[in-house]
């Protein structure tokens, strides 16, 4: 039975992932323009942030899990030692995301809106945020 | 087993045995193909939570899919990509393997229940899909998508516990 308990958790780890991703994706989408370029930011970022924040605490709580269950495998672990980084980092960018929304109403217009900082933002996040799924799979085969 | 031949050639061949031998090689498309099923599970998701009427509601729902589903597709030609390249460097251990067998009929399922509701379940999208409560057909659509989908993860990780 306690050999299923992993696994598992992974599952719910890995679809908890496919959540916050593809919102933080839809968001970065918007910000280049290429995804419901018709609707305000703040109506895409309402839709997909709650969907970014929540599911966290789901990989906060099955990373936890997993780190207790295998603390050697996880803590001593480069791969997991380069995600911890990534993942704050990505947490940063996300925040930094929602403080510049907040400051400049015209962050996410497409035709008025700072072009260069909301592409740049777009393009950081979706590369921390892969990066973070690649030093996931990596554990494995540094375990 | 004239199968086990045709996948035993499979395996032999250039691409499969780089993959195979090279140590580098199948984690780097692992992680792709990894990255491509996150996306194609959350892509699906936010569709099938507006078709069961829990998200986007704002949105009608042949716009919804007109932008969601193109990079559910691009994800999907990834992953099957990936995963192909995959099955091939070790195909006749992997075609032996529950979890792998069950992976692929839960995708086969999951792409029939598609073709289903695009045939058959859709009904008159331009009449319910703005406005009206999704109809019953269309909710069990998006119900058995979600969990099978959910159930492809959890046997795609049962293959990594089971091979090797």
């Amino acid at each position: 039975m306690t050999n299923w308990v992993v696994p598992t958790v992974q599952t719910i780890h890995i679809l908890a992932i496919a959540v916050v991703v593809s919102s933080v994706l839809m968001i970065d989408l918007r910000l280049i323009g290429l995804f419901w370029a018709d609707r305000p930011l703040n109506q895409v970022s309402s839709r997909f942030l709650p969907l970014v924040w929540w599911p966290l605490l789901v990989l906060l709580a099955t990373g936890a899990i997993m780190i207790i269950a295998e603390p050697a495998r996880s803590l001593k672990n480069p791969a997991f030692q380069l995600k911890m980084p990534l993942l704050i980092a990505a947490l940063v960018v996300t925040g930094l995301f929602q403080l510049l929304q907040r400051r400049n109403a015209m962050f996410g217009d497409l035709r008025s809106g700072p072009r260069a900082a909301a592409f740049t933002v777009a393009i950081v996040s979706m590369l921390l945020w892969s990066a973070i799924i690649f030093a996931g799979r990596w554990i494995a085969y540094y375990a | 087993m004239d199968v086990d031949r045709a996948l035993g050639w499979l395996q032999a061949t250039p691409v499969a045995t780089t993959i195979s031998e090279n140590e580098n090689l199948f984690p780097w498309i692992e992680s792709v193909h990894v990255l491509a099923i996150v996306l194609v599970v959350g892509t699906i998701s936010i569709v099938d939570l507006r078709l069961l009427g829990v998200a986007s509601l704002d949105r009608p729902v042949r716009r919804l899919m007109g932008d969601v589903l193109p990079l559910t597709w691009g994800a999907f030609a990834v992953a099957a990509i990936t995963g192909s390249l995959m099955f091939s460097s070790d195909a006749v251990h992997y075609a032996h393997n529950f979890f792998f067998r069950g992976k692929l009929i839960l995708l086969a399922l999951a792409g029939i229940n598609m073709a289903v509701f695009h045939l058959v379940g859709i009904g008159d999208l331009a009449r319910w899909g703005e406005a009206a409560p999704t109809p019953v057909a269309a909710k069990t659509a998006a119900a058995v998508s979600l969990l099978t989908w959910i159930a492809v993860v959890a046997f795609g990780r049962g293959i990594g516990f089971t091979m090797h």
